[in-house]
């Protein structure tokens, strides 16, 4: 039995999690910041950095109050080393260098995407490899095959705007505020898709993503047209962006011959992205995973589950790492 | 008690455990810049070296700035993070405090003065007290300018230390009756970390790790555009 620790602070979250043998969540705590960035219109990095050192020791002491363990329970600390926006990295793996140390445990550096892709096998048990996941969020759009556990590989990325990141502008082009993705998703609900048909870029070519076309349309159609309903505007933004992102991942899943289908990330929280990849699923005899609402987020069950996974495959993380905001996925297959 | 400093406030990155004894061993670095790869290992060296184990500290000092943002908060984050493992209390002792106290022989007025970068500096004000140094004025940051036309209306004899000092010098020198701190004293100690550390503990002057926070005396910049708009 391997309990873990789990440490995420790379970017506005600042959490903590203990997770039993990379499956069982005994806590996760989340400490959003989403209050303290709204009225900047997005994450200012000093500010989160500075919240993190604020949060972070109640939050690691609340995850293990909640796990009902003590520290002599605890057999590793896993934290996020990239990527992420290094002042808020930092402080997390610092903070959990420094517990690995005091309780003589190995420290294991993780992968933040890599854990989002962990989650969906965290939360679902029945769910088997291969699968593909539609990793969306404000900093990355992928499409990547799982293997198995801990072995991956990316087909797909986007080659300029995150899908969350569209969001965010046209929410703030609108005056939807922060952040962008529920403001437009709950905004569409009075819309009408198919009002204004926006353009699904790369549709039919590959795996890979953009998104900064269609934020410009959404911008010009709107300065051409200022009478026009923002419901419709949003449904029919929405619509495009979940046209393309499930339209790949269900051929990207056929080609591979995927057993099922997941979504990771912030935007697989938005409803109509996931009611058309659950309805992809069930047309093609696939097993649909959704994420719930928090573990759509980051959190740090996810780290600490992925740091399961590392430790057994690859041992522990030398103490004298750092973070790296750019760090790349390794790709095992 | 053992107590075991931080200080990763400025470019050094330093650690160092002591107690009634004194300080029994201190690491240096102030080239690199890498503070979250250093610390740890450099912990580690000095636990080994003196034979102590992590059990045995009874306080974490650490500096809590101000100083470099992300350095400072990896010093911090690890004291925190180390002092709730190990269930003892914090000591925090500013930058410009330990930049003082390396001086305290000095009869002359002090003025630390640690590098703010953005063309500013952090500093503050002391004078010799028996034992040690007492600050005069409150912890500022301001330009090279606000600094000298402060140490001007002092009309004492002023010694200047820290890495603010040395990157403005030119400035400092144009004053008459101010001499400026070499380099081996421009950072922070960790020693003289854990030797004031060790005298505020021993009058209980602790803080706990939940309560402990850095020292920024400037406010992120979005927050600074926010108000000016
Ligand atoms: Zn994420």
């Amino acid at each position: 039995m391997t309990t873990i620790l789990g440490i995420e602070t790379s970017c506005d979250e600042t959490a903590a999690a203990v997770v039993r043998d990379g499956r069982v969540v005994l806590s996760s705590v989340v400490s959003s910041q989403i209050d303290i960035h709204a009225r900047f219109g997005g994450v200012v990095p000093e500010i989160a950095s500075r919240a993190h050192v604020e949060l972070l020791t109640p939050v690691i002491a609340e995850a293990l109050v909640e796990a009902g363990v003590d520290e002599t329970g605890i057999d590793a600390v896993a934290c996020t080393v990239g990527p992420g926006l290094i002042g808020s990295l930092l402080v997390g793996v610092s903070a959990a260098k420094a517990l690995a140390l005091v309780w003589d445990v190995p420290f294991v550096g993780v992968n933040h995407l890599e854990a989002h892709f962990v989650a969906a096998f965290l939360e679902e048990p029945e769910l088997e490899p291969p699968i593909v996941v539609l990793l969306v969020s404000g900093g990355h759009t992928m499409l990547v095959e799982v293997s198995e556990i801990g072995k991956y590989r990316v087909i797909g990325s986007t080659i300029d705007d995150a899908a969350g990141e569209a969001f965010d502008k046209v929410a703030r082009f609108l005056g939807l505020g922060y952040p962008g993705g529920p403001a437009i998703d709950r905004e569409a609900m009075a819309g009408d898709p198919n009002a204004i048909r926006f353009p699904r870029a790369m549709m039919d070519s590959g795996y890979d993503f953009s998104f900064s076309g269609v934020k410009t349309s959404v911008i010009n159609h709107v300065r051409k047209n200022p009478e026009v309903v923002t419901a419709d505007v949003c449904a029919s933004f929405q619509e495009a962006v979940v046209d393309v992102l499930v339209t790949k991942a269900r051929r990207a899943a056929k080609e591979l011959g995927a057993k099922g289908m997941a979504l990771a990330g912030g935007v697989a929280a938005n409803s109509v992205l996931r009611e058309r990849l659950l309805d992809a699923c069930t047309d093609d005899g696939l097993h649909g995973f959704l994420p719930s609402r928090a573990m759509c987020t980051d959190n740090a069950a996810m780290i600490a589950a992925t740091g399961y996974y590392r430790l057994r495959d690859d041992g522990p993380t030398p103490l004298d790492v750092g973070a790296d905001p750019n760090l790349r996925l390794a790709i095992f297959t | 008690m053992l107590i075991l400093g931080i200080d990763t406030a400025t470019q050094q990155v330093g650690c160092a455990i002591g107690g009634h004894e004194g300080v029994l061993a201190a690491f240096q670095a102030s080239k690199g810049r890498r503070h979250a790869e250093t610390l740890v290992p450099a912990i580690q060296f000095l636990c080994a070296q003196t034979r102590i184990e992590l059990s045995e500290i009874g306080a974490i000092a650490v500096d809590v700035g101000p100083g470099l943002f992300t350095g400072l908060r990896v010093g911090v984050a690890t004291a925190k993070a180390m002092a709730s493992a190990l269930r003892v209390p914090m000591v925090g002792v500013t930058s410009l405090d330990l930049l003082a106290f390396e001086v305290r022989w000095s009869p002359r007025r002090i003025v630390s003065v640690v590098d703010a970068r953005r063309g500013e500096v952090f500093y503050a004000f002391y004078r010799q007290v028996p034992g040690g140094v007492q600050r005069l004025s409150d912890m500022r940051c301001g330009s090279p300018e606000e600094l000298c036309s402060e140490i001007q209306a002092t009309g004492e004899e002023v010694l200047a230390v820290g890495d603010g000092a040395l990157r403005y010098r030119e400035c400092l020198d144009d004053l008459t009756r101010v001499e400026v701190e070499d380099a081996s004293l421009a950072y922070p100690s960790p020693a003289a970390l854990v030797q004031l550390a060790h005298a505020r503990a021993l009058r209980e002057d602790f803080v706990n790790a939940w309560d402990l926070q850095p020292v920024y005396l400037r406010k992120a910049d979005a927050e600074i555009n926010w108000q000016t708009r």
